[in-house]
């Protein structure tokens, strides 16, 4: 048998750290990737990785309530026994990021330095400036350059990935990638592919994403019969710069460091924002959510913000959306130690000092909650069983998904600095799984007998793109059809959506993806032709943009990032008698039920020939913790948490299960 | 006042539309040639904005359809060090370079790829070397494993603060551009030559070439860390050796060009120390 090997697509922080460990446990390891993997989109994640650790510990803090942070914030769309094996696992992450060098921020006695972030009263974040994620990256980079030294890892940055080569019996054994330089096309035989391939912004056209994030890997492994899982679940970031080209992230981290979002309370008022005195101001988070303040989750400040300048009128200037982000009160020295890199983006790019100036903000697409369908295997502890080949497996045998690419983790929503911790830890945790895969196979993808098959496959991607240079060059122009795509996805499918809309969308994304085939190529030349890459990523944005507009419109209830008014619950009568306050909370906790027991559900996409998704739903393991009203200490709303709490413990005290608890998927 | 969207005060007055002159070459060895194209004012450009719409233009100042030029960039943010071109003769990241500020200087825009690389196409150059340079000095921390052995050690806000700047550098190389002691190495391809036996051949001239202010600069963030530390001498080594520490000329651009204010020349300085002590502690030893 040959040497069996595996295929890494993507060097963001999931796909180095799945790569290092492979090496590591001896494994011969290619790592596929767009751009040279220093440059993934891993670097442009800003304020930090969370992980309880020695300090929140004594404050009563514990992996637990980790766990409790997470899928609370999540609106308990996520299975749990993998976040709960994820917050296990938050401080050895830390630790190793340690060792292997990451700068992170230090106290004066020489521990690490953490800060807060939302939707947690702890503060979990460990933080190397305001570019952790460029640092966590740059640390993994260097360990694969150290495994590429020593000949365990061969690079292949600058490679496009075509698809995944799945034998007669539907296992995955290779891949075929396109060079973007010479547009050679070349199988790639490997006895497991690992897809680290990022998120999907680009569907939206401007977002806070890089340009390598169309999502076209993604699309591919659906496209060959991988199921893509909560795609409707898009994160929109509240505070976000904007720009003609990109929609520059202004990290959580600033408002963890004491950052204030406000308005005027005049509309519009045209003073220099310093001169507007304190009665004058409008804390609209702080007043809402006298608990979290400014650190609410992540969708929650997004349609506070949205809100406060679409519906009350208050946003900073008449003619474009936006809210002040002010961090003016804290001391420059201070500013400039812990969030300096992203204070530079902003003055930078907008020729403001925002250590004298508040910034203005608004909300952008920014993080996919969805993505591949992933499996685990759970212990009956309700963690995950280590070395499992079932972890981050798709449902295709010998294809793994790890990082944004993945539905695994975030549920509805994704709280702020748990991206790098799960991207590490899928990564790092799939590993040795994978490798126990491999090991149980009888044959290696090298060996001669799938020549055939790997060249076949070739063959087919090789004939696609011949085609598409030699097409009758039509009228449609892909750059203009992406903006297009870009703006009907942001204003039906963002922060808020309505049926009427998402079907007029869903519509108008269906002629889009006719009119991509009749794109005329205006580079047909066969070396490193940008123009053709890019309109093959643009066709494959199509099935998870269809994906998402379809699981939206179908999911009528509101959870997390995805919000839908005509089905959002009321809430209480503010004026109404204590009793009839009660009688509502009761009303309003049997509705809640009710929703949890028709939409507490994973939502399946299956992408067929035709590139068109068809959706089913999948019960969610909710076991550990039990699904509870999110509400986040609203002013006004405490009722209801004490209607829920009330009928929580009748329910535990008759002996009954306390809520909705699915049995596991797979057990 | 400050209201104004970029809080610029500039009222100058902008044109409806201007140029933009971008060398062009087909595939590396080729011959390059200007082309012109005529791009509209909108205010907050940046380049890569401009390359966009030539991009969906497809026609040149002349009214000739052409190809999309082609480039690199991916994070748009100036921090993944993709985008980095000579704009109007000076190295920088196309992203953070605002046409705003570009049109109170010159009336047009002039795009050429970086000159110590090999081209690739139009603005695509190819940049291995920057990265072979910091395999050359081991520019990573050694650990034992990747199992749980606790924190790593213990550190003081000054190393982190003389620690983070280096780390921040992201190969996107303004600085060997600016360099007069790091000149371009190119092969050209043998007749049948294979991906691996021309990386090989490129590796040898690579080791022998300069090996730039950024791969110093990395030896130095190594060999601050208590960790990275055990492995110094390797490091050190690896700067004595031909294409090492001896071949800067101290002309001090390097830190002049850096996007990120790395004290680049301060790293040079250190690794000159270090690699002395060096090499009397070898002789004295001997």
């Amino acid at each position: 048998m040959a040497k069996q090997r595996v295929l890494v697509v993507g060097g963001g922080l999931a796909g180095l750290a799945a790569a290092m460990k492979l090496a590591e446990g001896g494994v011969d390891v290619d790592v596929m990737s767009l751009t040279p993997v220093k440059r993934s989109h891993s670097v442009c994640a800003q304020g930090g990785i969370n992980s309880v650790n020695e300090l929140t510990r004594q404050q009563g803090d514990n992996e637990a309530k980790h766990l409790d942070d997470t899928v609370y914030g999540g609106d308990f769309l996520q299975h749990q026994p993998p976040v709960k094996e994820m917050t296990d696992w938050g401080p050895r992450i830390i630790d190793l990021m340690d060792r292997i060098g990451v700068p992170f921020n230090r106290t004066a006695e020489g521990f690490r330095d953490q800060r807060r972030f939302g939707g947690t009263l702890f503060k979990r974040t460990a933080f190397a400036g305001a570019t952790t994620g460029q640092q966590l990256l740059y640390a993994l980079d260097e360990q694969v350059r150290r495994w590429h030294a020593a000949g365990k890892i061969t690079m292949y940055e600058g490679w496009d990935f075509l698809s995944p080569v799945l034998d007669d019996d539907g296992r995955c054994r290779g891949g075929i990638g396109q060079n973007l330089v010479s547009m050679e096309i070349r199988a790639f035989p490997a006895d497991a592919v690992v897809l680290a391939v990022g998120g999907c912004g680009l569907i939206f056209g401007r977002s806070t994403m890089s340009m390598a994030c169309t999502g076209a890997a993604a699309s591919r492994a659906a496209r060959a019969g991988a199921i893509y899982a909560n795609a409707e679940f898009i994160q929109v970031h509240p505070t976000a710069i904007p720009g003609a080209d990109k929609l520059r992230l202004m990290s959580e981290s600033a408002r963890g460091e004491g950052g204030r979002v406000w308005v005027p309370r005049k509309p519009h008022d045209p003073r220099d924002p310093k001169q507007i005195p304190e009665s004058e101001r409008y804390y609209f988070l702080e007043e809402r959510y006298p608990k979290y303040g400014n650190l609410v989750p992540r969708d929650i400040a997004t349609r506070e913000i949205f809100s406060v300048c679409v519906n009350d009128g208050l946003s900073v200037d008449a003619d474009k959306q936006s809210v002040y982000l002010d961090l003016t009160h804290i001391p420059r020295a201070e500013l400039d130690r812990k969030l300096g890199g992203i204070l530079h983006i902003y003055e930078k790019f907008q020729g403001v000092d925002p250590r004298e100036v508040p910034m203005k903000i608004f909300p952008a697409v920014h993080y996919s909650m969805g993505g591949l369908w992933a499996d685990y295997e759970r212990t009956p502890a309700g963690g995950l069983v280590p070395g499992s080949p079932r972890n981050q497996q798709t449902n295709i045998p010998g294809l793994y998904a790890i990082g944004e690419c993945d539905y695994q983790y975030h549920g509805a929503n994704r709280l702020g600095a748990n991206s790098l911790l799960s991207c590490i830890f899928s990564g790092l945790f799939a590993a040795p799984g994978i490798q126990k895969a491999i090991g149980s196979l009888k044959d290696s993808a090298s060996d001669e007998k799938y020549d055939q098959l790997l060249r076949g496959q070739r063959a087919v991607k090789q004939l696609e793109h011949d085609e598409l240079l030699k097409r009758e060059a039509g009228r449609e122009n892909p750059y203009l059809i992406h903006q297009q795509l870009g703006d009907v996805m942001t204003k039906a499918a963002t922060v808020v959506r309505e049926n009427g809309q998402l079907r007029d969308a869903v519509e108008k994304v269906n002629d889009l993806a006719e009119r991509v085939e009749k794109c005329a190529l205006s580079d047909t030349g066969n070396w490193t032709n940008q123009n053709v890459l890019f309109t093959k990523s643009l066709r494959d944005m199509f099935p998870i943009a269809k994906a998402i507009l379809k699981g939206a419109l179908a999911r009528d209830e509101c959870r997390g990032a995805h919000y839908k008014p005509a089905f959002d619950m009321p809430g209480i009568d503010a004026d109404a008698s204590p009793a009839e306050k009660r009688r509502q909370a009761e009303e309003w906790c049997d509705a809640f039920e009710e929703k949890n027991r028709k939409w507490l559900k994973t939502t399946i996409a299956e992408v067929d020939g035709q590139g068109e998704p068809h959706l089913r739903y999948e019960e969610v393991d909710t076991t550990i913790v039990p699904p509870r009203p999110r509400l986040y200490g609203l002013v006004g709303a405490e009722i209801i948490e004490e209607a829920w709490r009330d009928r929580q413990a009748k329910h535990a005290s008759n002996g009954a299960k306390a809520t909705h608890a699915p049995q596991p998927v797979g057990a | 006042m400050s209201a104004h969207a970029n809080g610029h005060s500039h009222q100058s007055k902008k044109p409806h539309s201007f140029e933009v002159r971008v060398l062009r070459q087909e595939a590396p060895g080729e011959g390059s040639r200007w082309e012109r194209h005529r791009v509209t004012y909108e205010p907050n450009l940046n380049v890569i904005s401009v390359l966009q719409k030539i991009a969906t233009q497809a026609t040149t100042a002349d009214g000739e359809s052409t190809t999309p030029v082609a480039w690199d960039c991916n994070c748009l943010e100036e921090v993944c060090g993709a985008c980095t071109m000579l704009i109007n003769g000076r190295t920088r990241q196309a992203c953070s370079a605002l046409v705003d500020r570009l049109l109170e200087e010159n009336e047009a825009i002039e795009l050429r790829p970086m000159s110590k690389f090999p081209v690739l196409r139009d603005l695509c150059v190819d940049r291995r070397r920057m990265f072979r340079a910091l395999e050359k000095v081991q520019a990573w921390i050694e650990v034992d494993d990747y199992f749980d052995r606790g924190a790593g050690p213990r550190e003081s806000p000054q190393m982190q603060g003389t620690r983070y700047p280096l780390s921040e550098c992201m190969t996107c190389g303004c600085c060997v551009e600016a360099c007069p002691q790091y000149t371009k190495i190119e092969l050209e391809r043998l007749p049948g030559e294979s991906d691996v036996e021309y990386h090989r051949r490129e590796d040898e001239a690579f080791d022998e070439g300069f090996v730039g202010a950024a791969a110093i600069s990395q030896a130095m963030l190594f060999n601050d860390n208590q960790t990275g530390a055990m492995k110094k001498g390797e490091r050190l080594d690896a700067l004595m050796a031909p294409g090492g520490i001896q071949d800067c000329g101290n002309a001090q651009n390097c830190v002049a060009v850096c996007p990120k204010s790395i004290p680049l020349t301060r790293s040079i300085a250190r690794a000159g120390r270090q690699t002395t002590v060096r090499m009397l502690t070898k002789w004295f030893d001997s």
